[in-house]
């Protein structure tokens, strides 16, 4: 089962484990991303494409459940104003084996990095606002699952 | 038959056009992504300003990647925004 949320609110990473460890398996995989603080930024303002954005994390989750045994998935992306430490992102995935649950997390991570439409404005404590540029170090990752 | 379009605009490309979309009527000779481009640049300065690097800029038409190259075909929304950053 595919389960995708894109929200301004705040998600509760153990609820959503729990809610994907209950449909069996024996493996859960979670990968939590947050918001780094590097002592000059203040907050992050995430953008989206409200259209396109589903249609993408569903067709990542699709194509890892076509790779990997899966009994489910949970992609939670947040948008709007985010302060240091907030969490951002939510990838959770369950399977009867560990590889399996792993391989498959880290794929949709890598691959929504690249794929799908959101966009990250740093906001400094200084008030100055910079877009996010793309890192080589995303499209390598994202490349790597495709070798 | 003329063709309306919806150009959507996200992140600085919103930003430096001043506006997050363009409702257009495509001419006959725009196939293309490209060509969409151009005709946006022949009108007014500012999209080939925000447009004059193209190696910076994504393209979905209706909702999926797509290339320059690729054809309108019968799609009612081309959305144009930098590479994301989103997770």
């Amino acid at each position: 089962m595919i389960s995708i949320a894109v929200q301004e609110n705040d998600f509760e990473s153990g609820t959503e484990i729990n809610r994907l460890s209950a449909m069996g398996g024996g493996a859960i995989s979670s990968f939590v991303g947050q918001v780094r603080g590097d002592g000059k930024l203040r907050a992050l303002e995430l953008e989206h494409y409200p259209a396109m954005t589903e249609k993408a994390l569903r067709k990542i989750a699709v194509k890892a459940s076509e790779q990997w045994a899966l009994h489910g998935i949970t992609i939670i992306h947040r948008v709007g104003r985010l302060q240091v430490g907030e969490q951002i992102v939510l990838v959770c995935t369950c399977s009867d084996h560990r590889q399996a649950a792993i391989e498959a997390c880290s794929y949709i991570m890598d691959q929504l990095k690249t794929v799908a439409p959101f966009w990250k404005k740093e906001i400094l404590q200084d008030g100055t606002e910079n877009w996010v540029e793309e890192r080589q170090s995303d499209l390598d990752a994202a490349q790597y699952w495709k070798n | 038959m003329s063709h309306q379009l919806n150009v959507v605009y996200f992140s600085w490309v919103k930003e430096r056009i001043g506006r997050d979309q363009d409702i257009i009527d495509c001419p006959e000779n725009a196939e293309t992504v490209a060509q969409i481009l151009e005709f946006l640049q022949s009108k007014d300065a500012v999209y080939q300003e925000v447009f004059a690097d193209l190696k910076k800029l994504r393209f979905a038409l209706d909702q999926d990647f797509v290339g320059l190259e690729t054809l309108l075909g019968s799609a009612k929304e081309l959305a144009i925004f930098p590479p994301v950053t989103g997770g």
